[in-house]
């Protein structure tokens, strides 16, 4: 069983990113989202003292935490993992828009929709279904990003973790985050 | 020199979350008030029930249980204005979540209503006579009171867990969310149970006209309000002793942004004057009774008020 469950990673290497935002852009046309709202976004990181500054890009988004906060919190079961993943999703017709699941995430990945439920990045599951990558992944033109399953060892992701060095996002909130970024 | 500068930029804008999280206004804090008094009458009822106190606090068991489910109405009344998708509220009672504080509260809200109207109705003939009149002819209804009458103690010794719980959960609700440091902390749960048994012994002090219940509940309330600001200064020591997170958000009240309204009007005005009115006014002092109630009620609702606006307020996300 538990080879069997697919630990999906999205690992987002820093050092190629140029903070373009195509992903950002081919997350709302492939999701339809609303305007004014995003599913993923692009941080800008400067640091240091002049001259000697560093410059980070980040793509964020939903981490698809192994511990996520916002499953636990969700009181009528709308926000769920999706069965032998840790893809976690909502489902709208259960979401009350109570919004506990949105207080309960340390990265402030979760947004309200119009009509009125929870929205959030949801890995394109929709398109894995169809052996495609998420949109996001497969649009970037620096090819920084990389999706696919921790538990097969010789998947790209796998191989990139133990090739490279790599960070999480707040890894001390406990939330076991499934985003990595090769620094 | 100058310290290493981070600056960080970006396009993330959704709305109630960036830049500053607001997806809680004051239906929430309204809801929370409501519901610590609603939990703290109800309790002061069954204690007044089990110990047999009816001679000197008439009040307290007779008349106060009626307020409990009217507070939790209009605490849930605001509760509901602040669902984002309000026709999928019954969805809280197709389920139960066991991880989710909330579903546990909603439970227990279903839980109050029972208990409260049963003291409600053991206490009726006496306490208000002309509802009961209106009620004796519902079918079914003598009976139920009959039967409440004579189980009363069997219903308080209930309803003492249930206004615990109902109280407690107001404060976890808030505590238990990983994500906001100011409020991840366990001691809110006692902070809020005593918080709204507090608002309700100023609620009974306000409502009573015998003397001796008003001596009596005064009393109570000092110990109440000590207990108050005993753990107040707990959470304050346990956040500042804790880790980078924690001091960081605690740091709000502590010379922050909230520092005037959590000290001055919380603490100052909700709970250090009624405390030194209570006292002056049990030394034989002529203090007017309603002022240091008052002021017990504005600290309860000031508190929550606050509690929920910091809370959002302190972030693990630095932009």
């Amino acid at each position: 069983m538990k080879i069997l469950k697919k630990r999906y990673a999205m690992v987002i290497d820093t050092r190629s990113c140029i903070g373009c935002g195509d992903c950002v852009v081919a997350c709302k046309t492939e999701n339809k989202v609303p305007e004014g709202l995003c599913r993923d976004w692009v941080v800008q990181e400067i640091s240091g003292t002049f001259p000697n500054l560093e410059m980070e890009h980040r793509s964020e988004r939903c981490n698809h935490c192994e511990n996520p906060p916002c499953v636990s919190s969700c009181p009528t079961g709308a926000s769920y993992i999706l069965d032998m993943t840790n893809i976690t999703l909502v489902d709208e017709d259960k979401c009350t828009g109570c919004k506990a699941c949105v207080a309960s995430c340390p990265y402030d990945a979760r947004f309200i929709m119009p009509e009125g439920y929870i929205s959030k990045c949801t890995f394109c599951h929709h398109r894995l279904e169809e052996g495609l990558l998420p949109a996001c992944v497969s649009t970037c033109p620096t090819i920084c990003m990389y999706f696919g399953n921790l538990n097969n060892p010789f998947s790209k992701v796998s191989r990139l973790l133990r090739a490279r060095k790599w960070k999480v996002l707040k890894p001390e909130a406990g939330t076991k985050p499934m985003v990595y970024y090769l620094v | 020199m100058n310290a290493n500068e981070i600056v960080i930029t970006t396009n993330k804008l959704n709305q109630h979350i960036d830049p500053q999280l607001h997806i809680w206004g004051w239906e929430v804090p309204v809801y929370l008030f409501f519901g610590g008094l609603a939990a703290g009458i109800l309790i002061i009822t069954a204690l007044a029930i089990i110990y047999d106190k009816e001679k000197e606090l008439p009040y307290s068991y007779n008349k106060l249980a009626l307020f409990a489910p009217i507070g939790l109405t209009l605490g849930m009344i605001a509760l509901f204005f602040d669902l984002e998708y309000k026709l999928h509220v019954f969805r809280f009672y197709t389920t139960f979540q066991v991880t989710s504080p909330m579903s546990w509260g909603s439970w227990i809200l279903q839980l109050f209503y029972p208990a409260s109207i049963l003291v409600i109705l053991g206490t009726i003939k006496k306490g208000w006579p002309w509802i009961y009149e209106k009620i004796k002819n519902i079918p079914m209804m003598e009976k139920i009171i009959l039967f409440s009458e004579r189980n009363l103690k069997t219903i308080a010794y209930i309803s003492i867990p249930i206004g615990v719980s109902l109280g407690i959960y107001t404060g976890i609700l808030l505590s238990a969310y990983v994500a906001r440091p100011f409020w991840n902390s366990s001691i809110l749960g006692p902070i809020f149970l005593v918080s709204g048994l507090s608002t309700a012994l100023a609620l009974v002090l306000i409502l009573t006209k015998d003397k001796h219940e008003q001596h009596f509940i005064s009393k109570v309330d000092l110990g109440v309000i000590i207990t108050e600001i005993t753990l107040i200064a707990l959470f304050i020591i346990g956040m500042q002793t804790g880790s980078a997170i924690k001091i960081e958000s605690i740091g709000m009240i502590l010379g922050g942004a909230f520092t005037t309204k959590f000290w001055i009007f919380f603490v100052g005005i909700g709970l250090f004057t009624p405390m030194v009115l209570e006292i002056l006014e049990l030394k034989g002092k002529a203090v007017p009774k309603m002022l240091p109630a008052s002021l017990v009620l504005f600290g309860g609702l000031i508190f929550r008020f606050i509690m929920v606006s910091a809370g959002q307020v302190s972030t693990w996300v630095n932009y």
